[in-house]
């Protein structure tokens, strides 16, 4: 009986979330649109609304190449390693109070531990293709992803001395207790690392070297076709969704409205989301590509140290005001 | 928290990852019956902007990025041993801050010297 609720809230999750992903594709393409003033995709449905769901059919039918040379097993599993290890960490969010699948009390931790998962799927992705594009593609994901992620869970450290919890539940209400209702305000050196590491980690513009088209062809994916290349399609957009929910549970307040507006949680959850993944969009419409070795300056000359001093300006802050 | 290792919430996650692992492999499988499958020997061969493929594709590759996996293992490790540090934080007040400074301190003079030897320099 347990098990069958399960797996109608699990069925409930997963669906809700493609379809959150199907359609951020088609805001991102339009917000871009706009921003380039022109339409975005207009021909199928009302202003492009099906335009989601006619490329899912249609990358559905297209043909799964799979190279000669390439090392077939482990180039059939490598996507559904990136799809899944994302869809795992979706089980931990909080959407509202109780509203998550699985309330463990190492919450944060397990999403790093399934985001890192996610990286054994983009190098075995770029070895077993036995393409040079790939290959480059997938070793430099790599370096960009480890280098980031040390970033990324040093940054969270100081909320974490805040709220005196990994589990994501209690850090919002341990937000919601205090007089603004968001660590953004008392965290934001460690709100402006993480967001950076956030982009890195998401392989987003600026930081989206594995992918860069004009040297690399498509990184990773590039011997990748039809369904599997829409696996990490949805892989990546997953991703974007859960790191955008880690940034609105740590710093920005979780369910709770800002300075504490009461209003229908989840709604506040989604709007604070969307309005993560919005300036992710406008981003990439804005900056240009980092080189890779800005790239690996930046991840390893400024935000770790500035994790590391934000961490002890933290630690120095608490004791001064106990 | 100490009722919250019910394994119940862990229960929650396997069936998530067992749903996940199955969409994958059924939206696989079923697409065979569906898709065009009309492989022949160029389609086949790995992309390399339309020329045949020279030399074997797993080349060697820079060692900086063993020197970066080792740094990342170093650093991982450290922001690791930070989480139970941060949790404890407020119990232990001003010894917690001074055994994390003098941690700190001794990775930082690891740190400084990859740098200076470097390591964390691309270009070079």
């Amino acid at each position: 009986m347990q098990i069958l609720i399960l797996l109608v809230q699990i069925a409930i999750l997963v669906g809700v979330v493609l379809l959150h992903v199907a359609y951020a594709t088609y805001f991102e393409r339009k917000i871009i649109g706009h921003m380039q003033v022109r339409m975005g995709p207009m021909l199928v449905g009302w202003h492009g609304l099906l335009q989601p769901i006619a490329d899912g059919i249609k990358s559905f039918f297209k043909e799964d190449i799979i190279p000669e040379q390439a090392d077939k097993p482990l180039f059939l599993a490598a996507p559904i390693i990136c799809l899944v290890s994302m869809m795992v960490s979706l089980a931990v969010l909080p959407f509202a109070k109780g509203w998550a699948l699985a309330d463990i009390n190492i919450g944060l931790l397990f999403i790093f531990a399934m985001s890192s998962l996610a990286s054994y799927g983009i190098i075995l992705a770029g070895w077993a293709s036995n393409s040079k594009y790939t290959l480059l593609g997938g070793m430099r994901s790599m370096a960009q992803v480890i280098s980031y992620e040390i970033s990324l869970g040093l940054s969270l450290v100081g909320v974490m001395m805040l709220s005196g919890s990994l589990n994501l539940t209690q850090i919002v209400e341990a937000q919601g207790s205090s007089f603004t209702g968001m660590y953004i305000f008392t965290q934001p050196v460690a709100f402006f690392v993480f967001f950076v590491a956030m982009l890195a980690e998401t392989n987003r513009v600026p930081f989206d070297l594995p992918e860069a088209e004009t040297e690399l062809v498509s990184g990773y994916c590039t011997e990748y076709s039809g369904m599997r290349y829409a696996m990490f399609f949805m892989a990546e957009y997953i991703g974007m969704f859960v790191m955008a929910s880690i940034g609105v549970v740590c710093f920005l307040g979780g369910w709770n409205g800002p300075f504490n507006v009461p209003f229908f949680p989840p709604i506040w959850f989604i709007l604070k989301v969307y309005l993560i993944m919005f300036v992710f969009i406008w981003i990439r419409a804005t900056l240009p590509r980092y080189r890779y070795d800005q790239l690996m300056t930046i991840g390893w000359k400024l935000l770790i140290p500035l994790a590391l001093g934000n961490i002890f300006f933290t630690g120095l802050v608490k004791i001064v005001i106990n | 928290m100490p009722g919250a290792f019910l394994p119940s919430e862990y229960l929650a996650i396997l069936m998530l990852l067992l749903v996940g692992i199955a969409f994958g492999v059924i939206t696989l499988w079923i697409g065979r019956y569906f898709r065009v499958q009309r492989p022949y020997f160029e389609k086949l061969v790995a992309y390399e902007s339309g020329n045949p493929p020279t030399e074997a594709p797993r080349m060697r590759f820079s060692v900086k990025f063993y020197t970066i996996a080792i740094l990342f293992i170093v650093f991982d490790v450290e922001a690791i041993f930070l989480y139970p540090w941060a949790l404890v934080y407020d119990k232990l007040g001003m010894f917690a801050l001074v055994e994390m400074f003098i941690f700190i301190i001794l990775l930082l003079v690891g740190f400084i010297y990859a740098w200076k030897k470097g390591n964390l320099q691309w270009d070079k």
